[in-house]
């Protein structure tokens, strides 16, 4: 599906590496919020990275568990970030605590930056965002400053590898669709 | 409660005309700037005035200004500061993100809107061309009193025919889905969804998340204001028809492709409505024709293509935060009529539209960006907006059928932009602190 639709080759194995400040300067493209991170085997992404406030690592664990009942009684409240994975990890630097924030999603993050905005408001994601240096305090209404965080705050990758490269996440539910309804089929010829 | 003795009429309402006239102007002095606009304020209807006297007016007039246009008034960099940034660069400066790249680059653009000269667009709407002509010999008169105010370009306005209900030189029908502000007044058709906050087209009402964004300052210029889109769009009427003859085989096959990069019948009826037979009664029945929904009546598309103009500029259900992202359409059609059976003439005809809305960034550019030129809207992978989308030829339109879908490739362009700007469009209190700058206070 990724080859048709994608003209590219899913069935090779691909990396990518990426020049330093993570943008290859005569492709750079122009998002409604600046300049867009490229695209590469491994779909679009972000790593953002930034301190906790001192004292709010427990938030962090109630979070987790929060966002876990969210997505148990409403399987589809991401669906708008169009994700493949999300991670959150916590690691110490110095004494003091990070947060990385991880995704792999399938468009750029410029053309659904507010309807993401919108959806952390509604689901509590951004209840953690709230626990960081830095985050703005209006973001609800304010997504050019939403956006300038998460900017500033990304650390782009240098080199990204796709063991099934350029393939987006409905490619491979559409897939494992046609897998199921076959197998289905199948049983009803024994 | 609206202030509707502030709010320029084209928000809330539509002029009955027939024609109209936008020109373009720049200001080489500011004094003649002002000048110009204390004057012509004089003749610009607040929505509540437009409404007391539309029977008897012949004549409606609207003024808006790019961001140069206030810095030639002489509005103080600080103030400016306080607009989007993107009101701020100019919709030309921002044509990688609306799409406009190929032909449809505003280098190529023929009105000279993509100049920084461009300063305000003075917008006619009158209810015959009589009228048209009297008001251009006017307003003709009051340039040449004001020392340094030039036309850039002008554009006049046609209804095509018939006149008997809006359309397009395509001949698609027109004003089907538009969303109603709450406390305007208006009733929304049903399917149209609830009447919106008015903070989503106006500056300082709360908007649709219960606030409202940022207002540029002071106040009194932002307030019962707002941002317009202009949009100068030829329409290619003998490409399209060629394309169609050249596509269907009979007469009802070319009018079913038509109906499916719309997404309506010609006559306005939704396919989802009428998805196998044109049903004119209903294509103009206010009350019927837009009432439907995606996610369940057609999610994989077979009456409403995936990819078609109607399902990219509003998904409704099949969209998240569609209350955020809705925008007032107003305009009208120019350049001559192409009789059904004539050979294109090459003179250039189309739709010359404002697209109005609190935000530029979210609403219009959101459209343009993700709606209309995302190749994979939907997980289309090679397609644009048949209609407005900018096509150089290597894109793709996919018509879901059963058993096997319909491919169509190489599709070419129907329309090309000839013109565009980001306007500002004042309250009439702002249209008074706007002609006093540079009085003494």
């Amino acid at each position: 599906m990724s080859k048709a639709s994608d003209q590219r080759d899913w069935t090779k194995p691909a990396a990518m590496a990426i020049p330093k400040g993570g943008f290859f300067p005569d492709k750079v493209e122009k998002g409604r919020y600046g300049p867009i991170f490229p695209r590469t085997p491994a779909c679009y992404g972000f790593s953002i990275l930034a301190k906790i406030i001192p004292g709010r690592e427990e938030v962090f664990y109630e979070y987790a568990r929060n966002i876990e009942k969210t997505i148990t009684a409403q399987p589809d409240a991401l669906a708008v970030l169009k994700l493949h994975y999300l991670r959150w990890v916590l690691f110490p630097i110095k004494g003091d605590t990070y947060f990385m924030y991880q995704g792999i999603f399938d468009t750029d993050f410029d053309k659904y930056t507010e309807d993401a905005v919108a959806l952390f408001g509604a689901t509590g994601i951004t209840t953690v965002f709230e626990n960081l240096e830095g985050f703005p305090k209006d973001w609800k209404t304010n997504a050019p400053a939403f956006v300038k965080f998460v900017r500033e705050h990304q650390c782009p990758s240098f080199l990204e590898y796709a063991e099934y490269p350029f393939t987006s996440a409905e490619e491979i539910k559409k897939a494992l669709r046609v897998k199921a309804a076959l197998s289905d089929m199948l049983d009803q010829m024994q | 409660m609206l202030e509707f003795g502030d709010i320029q009429h084209i928000l809330l309402t539509r002029a009955p005309a027939l024609t109209g006239r936008y020109e373009f102007l720049s200001f080489r002095n500011p004094a003649g700037g002002r000048a110009w606009l204390t004057a012509i304020r004089e003749k610009v209807h607040s929505a509540k005035s437009m409404r007391e006297s539309v029977e008897k007016d012949k004549r409606w007039i609207t003024v808006a200004f790019t961001c140069n246009g206030l810095r030639a008034l002489g509005v103080n960099e600080t103030t400016l500061a306080t607009f989007p940034e993107e009101f701020r660069e100019g919709m030309a400066e921002r044509s990688a993100v609306l799409g406009d790249t190929g032909a449809n680059d505003p280098a190529h653009w023929v009105d000279k809107t993509a100049s920084p000269d461009l300063h305000a667009i003075a917008i006619l709407f009158a209810r015959d061309i009589a009228e048209r002509g009297r008001c251009v010999i006017e307003h003709g008169r009051l340039l040449a009193e004001c020392q340094g105010v030039e036309v850039l370009s002008s554009l006049d306005l046609e209804a095509t025919p018939p006149f008997d209900y809006a359309h397009d030189h395509f001949g698609y029908r027109d004003r089907l889905s538009q969303p109603v502000i709450e406390g305007s007044g208006d009733e929304p058709t049903p399917g149209s969804g609830a009447p919106l906050k008015a903070g989503e087209f106006i500056l300082g009402y709360p908007d649709e998340t219960g606030s409202g964004s940022a207002l540029p300052q002071p106040e009194i210029l932002s307030r019962n204001g707002s941002f317009m889109a202009y949009r100068r769009l030829e329409e290619h009427v003998g490409r399209f028809r060629d394309f169609l003859r050249e596509n269907g085989r009979t007469p009802g096959e070319q009018e079913l492709l038509a109906a499916k990069f719309m997404g309506r019948w010609r006559s306005g009826a939704p396919l989802t409505l009428a998805p196998d037979k044109d049903d004119p009664a209903l294509g103009a029945d206010s009350q019927r024709n837009n009432n439907f929904n995606y996610k369940h009546d057609d999610p994989q598309g077979y009456a409403v293509p995936l990819g078609s103009h109607m399902r990219r500029m509003n998904p409704r259900d099949t969209a998240v935060n569609m209350n955020r992202r809705r925008m007032i359409r107003r305009g009208a059609t120019y350049g001559p009529h192409l009789p059904e059976g004539t050979p294109d003439d090459g003179k250039e005809r189309g739709i010359a539209a404002f697209v109005i809305c609190a935000s530029l960034i979210r609403q219009f550019e959101f459209a343009q960006n993700v709606w209309v030129n995302d190749r994979n809207f939907h997980e289309l992978g090679n397609e644009r907006d048949p209609i407005i989308g900018t096509q150089d030829g290597t894109l793709e339109f996919k018509i879901p059928k059963r058993p096997i879908r319909r491919k169509i490739t190489g599709l070419p362009a129907f329309t090309t932009v000839r013109g565009g700007a980001y306007f500002f469009l004042p309250g009439l209190k702002a249209l008074r602190w706007l002609a006093a700058q540079g009085k003494p206070s």
